[in-house]
């Protein structure tokens, strides 16, 4: 009797195991798919938000983002741990042939870098000259009423003290679109100091993060730095205008920072790196972004790759609805419409 | 310690040598054997580190040999790398902590173990190991929003009108300088000098208070002459053990320290401490040489480390000698 219980069971647990074994087959490719990224943290937020709406969609994929800076993401994804990356800049050419496989890159949404300041008795608006931002971070221009600011800010009452400049310490993708601004209107910066995450600054203190520098700027009379235009509203620090390539004087919001990717329309290169910094267009935001997704053009495993391409589509449709809810400024149309012809790249 | 120690007793075992079978019989060689294991994977580990970094900071080591400890510039553009400005910034801060930590520290210790009554002195103990478990961005914090103003609004001017005449004490104060990071630091380390010295002080035995009591000298003139000197080598543990902790200090020092890879001899100026500069830059470091610098100066802060505890276990070893020749 003991026997014959114990066969059935067995007989049963087998039946079982080959029926769960048949379902796993039989299911489609897109069933239970994992995919793993890593990469920019300023996009962080909104690539949250995403994942975690697609997740609801389709219960069955789960997208994991680390944010563990733009340099980590393209290193992982060259040397291959992660499915995709993030960058808040574009790989140079000398990063993209060391991957193996050509990486594409995926604008997805735009930030924008602002002059944030704390001089004590100045209410209005500052309004800042390329030249201006130029000499300031070069160490040129060491008064807040030197002639170069005043003339540009009649109206502003700027005080006869020394600035103190501040900038990011820690290497940071806004560190990288700022001082990318600055190599384009400014010569001598672009030979003294030029382009990177991290830079060796002429002058000023060095704050950790964008939480660093805001608290430096708050607590030193003063002083001007850059952060991320989305830190400077959800702080309600004070920000001042920057002068466009086109010589107007331009408060970075949503719509100015689409308008400088919307100026940059034109010169778009099929692989979308590049830079829209001192873009052109009456009401572009000068030190704007965008920020990408990199993704490796040949992807073996079929259902992680069905994935990829139709959450690239969902991004750039329904996707681009949520980012301004979170303070990014969405795609133009024109990057849309490009983008979407690309994604058949991915093989 | 217990690795050589261990390494010593497992030396002279092969003296004795029992069958196999008996000597796992006995519970003492199976307990030699698995404590000799932990106690070769500390070494194993941190010979394993210092190969990791020495192999990682390949690229740099051949392209700037030992001008990268000289070199001033820190360039990750142009990639050209010196690590003078960090290696000066953490000694510099690392000495200010033990400036302003040491006195405070061992003072309270004394008075915890010699002077307070017996309720106070435990209650104080307490709330001290306390603060050693506080997490470092929290002093940070704090630093930044209490500790940076206090400095630039009050002592800055204080010493500048007073000591102003010496090159440390000159320049333009913003409050993020050399001295907030020794500060943030000193109150980082006082815990463990505190707790440290409190607790060999205490050790000190009861007879030689007595005597030197006997001998009709105050309380203070026993504490001083006899049992300061008496726990001498456990309070110079404490300030070693201190500055190691502040030599390594990342997340405080660098949110107060200004981040600014150049030389000053003012205290008040910005600096960049090594640990600071890791923390900051390797995360975005994108170029292989830039990582390697990086992974260089980890392996400098490792060379400075294993330097100050050579020095604290000689200086240990001849105080303690001293005072046992005496």
């Amino acid at each position: 009797m003991k026997t014959l219980v114990a066969v059935a069971v067995l007989a049963f647990f087998c039946v079982s195991c080959a029926d769960s074994e048949r379902t796993q087959a039989e299911a489609p490719p897109a069933d239970q798919v994992l995919i793993n990224g890593a990469g920019a943290t300023f996009p962080y937020p909104i690539y949250s938000k995403w994942f975690n709406e697609y997740h609801r969609k389709f219960p069955q994929i789960q997208i994991n983002y680390q944010s563990i800076g733009s340099g980590g993401g393209i290193r992982q994804v060259i040397e291959g741990p992660v499915d995709f990356g993030a960058t808040d800049g574009p790989m140079t050419d000398e990063q993209l042939k060391q991957a193996k496989t050509k990486i594409l890159h995926f604008p997805t949404v735009l930030g924008a870098v602002v002059p944030a300041y704390n001089v004590p008795g100045v209410t209005h608006e500052i309004d800042f000259t390329p030249e201006a931002l130029a000499g300031i971070f070069l160490g040129k221009i060491t008064k807040w009423n030197d002639p170069e600011l005043k003339n540009a800010n009649a109206e502003v009452n700027l005080p006869d003290k020394n600035i103190v400049v501040i900038h990011r310490s820690d290497g940071s993708g806004t560190t990288y679109v700022w001082v990318d601004y600055l190599s384009k209107v400014s010569p001598e910066w672009k030979s003294k100091v030029g382009v990177n995450t991290s830079v060796n600054w002429p002058v000023g203190l060095g704050g950790k993060g964008n939480e660093g520098v805001a608290g430096l700027i708050k607590q030193t009379p003063n002083s001007i730095g850059y952060v991320e235009l989305i830190y400077a509203i959800q702080n309600k620090m004070p920000y001042g205008k920057v002068r466009n390539s086109a010589g107007t004087p331009v408060k970075a919001d949503l719509a100015s920072v689409t308008a400088a990717a919307a100026g940059a329309v034109e010169t778009m290169p099929s692989d979308f790196r590049v830079s829209i910094t001192n873009a052109a267009g009456k009401d572009a935001y000068p030190v704007s972004s965008f920020t990408w997704l990199l993704i490796p053009s040949k992807i073996q495993d079929q259902a992680k790759k069905k994935v990829l391409k139709e959450f690239l589509q969902w991004m750039l449709t329904d996707g681009q609805n949520m980012v301004e809810a979170l303070s990014y400024a969405r795609l133009p149309k024109e990057v849309v419409a490009m983008e979407q012809k690309a994604i058949p790249e991915i093989e | 310690m217990p690795l050589s120690s261990t390494l010593a007793a497992n030396a002279s075992a092969p003296r004795r040598v029992r069958p196999l079978a008996r000597r796992l019989q006995r519970g003492d060689q199976i307990a030699h054997l698995i404590t000799l294991i932990f106690a070769a994977t500390i070494f194993i580990i941190t010979a394993f580190l210092s190969y990791e970094l020495y192999t990682g900071a390949l690229l740099t080591r051949q392209k700037f040999g030992w001008s990268f400890l000289s070199g001033t510039t820190w360039d990750p553009v142009a990639l050209e790398f010196g690590a003078l400005p960090f290696i000066y910034g953490t000694l510099v801060t690392s000495a200010l902590a033990l400036i302003i930590g040491v006195p405070l520290g061992v003072g309270a210790a004394i008075f915890l173990a010699e002077l307070a009554p017996l309720g106070v002195s435990d209650g104080l103990a307490f709330i001290i190991e306390l603060l050693a478990a506080v997490p470092s961005v929290i002093y940070g914090l704090l630093a930044i929003f209490t500790l940076v103003p206090f400095l630039r609004d009050y002592v800055a001017p204080l010493l500048q009108s007073t000591l102003g005449f010496l090159p440390l004490f000159q320049g333009q104060s913003y409050g993020v300088s050399l001295l907030a990071g020794g500060s943030i630091l000193a109150i980082m380390v006082l815990p463990f000098i505190i707790s440290i010295s409190r607790e060999v002080l205490l050790a000190v035995p009861r007879e030689q208070r007595e005597a030197s009591l006997a001998l009709g000298a105050t309380q203070w003139e026993t504490t001083w002459n006899v049992v300061v000197p008496y726990a001498k080598a456990g309070i110079i543990g404490s300030i070693f053990l201190a500055l190691a902790r502040a030599l390594g200090e990342t997340m405080a020092v660098t949110m107060v320290i200004g981040n600014d890879p150049r030389i000053n001899l003012s205290v008040f100026a910005p600096g960049y401490s090594i640990a600071a500069a890791i923390a900051n830059e390797f995360s975005e470091a994108t170029g292989d040489m830039h990582i390697s610098a990086l992974i260089e100066l980890g392996f400098v802060l490792f060379c400075i480390t294993i330097a100050v505890n050579a020095v604290a276990r000689l200086l240990i070893l001849t105080t303690t000698r001293k005072s046992g020749a005496t």
